[in-house]
């Protein structure tokens, strides 16, 4: 370093003129986070759902159509709805099951609004999968639910899981009937 | 060179990788002349637009659909329906001016202190590398909202290729993936675009290193000859450097928040159609001076070359201009002809801007069209201003080199600094006296 320029100041020498270098450099130090973080915000904001995404986020469905025993699968939000029409006896067998033992307790009432239709995100609580059961063809597990070919787990007729590796239910997505054919979902 | 590191993790990390000591090398310690104005601000700014343009650019490309049927609405879904999707555009829109800004004062800097001299001609051609590497990505960023300027500027530049004699047309054929701008060259547009901006970064790690390698150049442009000479890069140039980014980003905020689209053409966004051209096309303001070069001269493959010229006679611009006086404060003819360039650069971008029947009136000092009124044509002002460009490095400069009579230079950075007045000795003197320390 050259004799004659000055010490750079990393100078907390005097009392004073370190208290004046501090607080500049807290306040500059201060406002280039604030700053940092302002700029920041928007652009981590911008990967959120935007509002194109965000106003498709319900959608609605015709259930006159499914006869009783049969199921469809909708799409809502990326993902696959079963809508299920039940038959008398899988209603009956889901509201006996309510004081079975279960991982994740839930009366069946609790589940439908009309307990013909049940209607929940055909998603397996485990690791994402989509279970299998909605076809004839297709296995339905030992509870005549679903049943998921991934990790094996079993949904009953209420869509709760009763056995397998996953920890919860099948979840109810919200819903409303507009009359008594159509279901608007989220 | 081997720094002593406080934290014992940073000592352990750097004996084995010696990252710490080589940042501490050049961004800490590196002697930088103590001399330096705020022209020397404009390389940091334009590192730091580069990095701005990668990022805004990283964000908006998750949103964009580079194909025929969606860029448009894919770029007007992000203007409305992407979450502060409006600001990552104007953020980068308005980041390609200013980048041109800063890049357009770094190098009349340059130019006026000699900084393309020796021994820093490698540093300088590298630079201008970069420039052509920031052309080309601003003009395939143009392209990819497929508007209507998008599309027949991409028409127009691409048909530049086909001047070529013989292979002219097979060479457009091949820059388009087709028989027309379409879908194929939207799509490699984009993927370049995004490529591009990569390779700049590379190119400007071996403007840095070739930087470092002898410093900076500075506003007297002598060499700087000792420890006396110099102040560590840090503190003294971060928080310059830092202040004057402050300042330009209050500059640049004006135009994202205030001006958003003042700079960008309206044409723009009316959506791309093939079959009918704009009534009247121009690029974007950056491009205008070579704009201007391109259509004043009247025939199709030399007005092409002259407007690539205007770029490469700046790579043989350390040879042109031979005077062993690096600063233009030192060269009296030399500053006269220097600022007529930047009033010359001025003239070509209104002329760019204007149709070329246009007629611009000194006495009103209005440009209109041709109405009979006195004055002189667009076109005839667009080559008045690039002959000038062209006599400046070609014939100005190596006459200069010659017969101009420079002021005394200095001996050293520190004398004028120190006020050790009448220390001052001719050019011809300069190079035997060495001084003492």
């Amino acid at each position: 370093m050259a004799d004659h320029a000055q010490s750079p100041g990393n100078g907390h020498a005097s009392g004073e003129e370190g208290t004046r270098r501090d607080f500049l450099n807290l306040t500059a130090a201060s406002v280039t986070a604030f700053g940092v973080a302002s700029v920041a915000w928007p652009f981590i904001s911008s990967l959120n759902p935007s509002k194109d995404v965000l106003a498709l986020s319900s959608t609605e469905v015709d259930i006159s159509q499914i006869a009783e025993g049969q199921a469809i699968t909708v799409m809502w939000r990326g993902k696959p709805v079963f809508i299920r029409h039940r038959t008398a006896a899988e209603i009956e067998q889901a509201k006996a099951d309510d004081s079975a033992d279960m991982k994740d307790p839930q009366a069946d009432e609790a589940r439908a609004q009309k307990p013909e239709f049940l209607i929940l995100v055909g998603v397996c609580t485990h690791l994402g999968c989509i279970p299998l059961g909605q076809k004839d063809v297709e296995p339905k597990g030992e509870f005549g639910g679903w049943y998921c070919p991934c990790h094996g787990s079993a949904y009953d007729t209420s869509g709760r899981i009763r056995k397998g590796p996953a920890p919860l239910n099948l979840p109810v997505p919200e819903y409303q009937y507009l009359s008594d054919t159509r279901v608007r979902i989220g | 060179m081997a720094a002593n590191f406080k934290n014992p993790v940073i000592r352990w990390i750097d004996h084995r990788l010696p990252v710490f000591s080589y940042l501490h090398h050049e961004a800490n310690e590196y002697p930088t002349p103590k001399n330096l104005s705020y022209w020397w601000n404009f390389g940091s700014l334009a590192g730091f637009m580069l990095l701005v343009m990668i990022v805004s650019g990283i964000f908006l490309a998750m949103q964009y659909t580079p194909h025929v049927d969606h860029a448009f609405n894919s770029v007007e879904r992000i203007m409305r329906d992407v979450n502060y999707g409006w600001l990552l555009r104007y953020i980068h829109m308005n980041g390609a001016s200013m980048f041109f800004i800063v890049v357009y004062i770094h190098i009349f800097r340059g130019l006026y202190y000699g900084s393309y001299k020796a021994p820093r001609e490698l540093l300088w051609q590298i630079g201008v590398v970069i420039l052509l590497l920031m052309m080309a990505t601003a003009f395939m960023g143009y392209v990819l909202p497929w508007g209507q300027m998008s599309f027949w500027g991409a028409t127009v530049i691409t048909n530049l290729f086909s001047a070529i004699p013989w292979v002219g047309d097979s060479i457009v054929t091949l820059l388009w993936g087709g028989f027309s701008v379409d879908n194929p060259t939207l799509n490699r547009f984009f993927s370049l675009h995004y490529l591009l901006p990569f390779v700049i970064l590379g190119v400007v790690m071996l403007h840095v290193v070739a930087l470092h390698r002898f410093g900076s150049n500075n506003p007297i442009g002598i060499d700087t000859k000792g420890p006396q000479d110099t102040i560590p890069f840090h503190p003294y140039y971060t928080v310059k450097d830092l202040f004057g980014l402050g300042v330009f980003l209050i500059f640049y905020a004006y135009w994202v928040f205030y001006a958003p689209v003042t700079l960008g053409d309206p044409v723009n966004f009316v959506p791309a159609n093939p079959l009918s051209t704009p009534e009247h096309i121009v690029p974007e303001w950056y491009f205008l001076p070579f704009y201007a070069i391109l259509r004043s001269i009247p025939d199709k493959l030399m007005g092409v070359i002259a407007m690539f010229a205007a770029i490469a006679v700046l790579f043989i611009l350390p040879w042109l201009d031979r005077s062993p006086v690096r600063s233009g404060a030192y060269r009296p003819a030399f500053k006269l002809f220097f600022w007529m360039l930047v009033f010359d650069c001025a003239i070509l971008t209104i002329c760019g801007k204007h149709a070329p029947d246009w007629i611009w009136s000194p006495f009103s000092f209005s440009i209109a069209p041709d109405t009979g009124q006195a004055g002189i044509s667009i076109i005839s002002m667009g080559q008045l201003a690039t002959t000038y460009y062209f006599a400046y490095f070609l014939v100005i400069l190596p006459l200069l080199s010659i017969f101009e009579k420079t002021k005394p230079v200095p001996l050293s950075i520190s004398r004028p600094v120190l006020g050790a007045g009448g220390a001052h000795a001719s050019i011809a003197q300069a190079p035997q006296q060495m001084e003492k320390f």
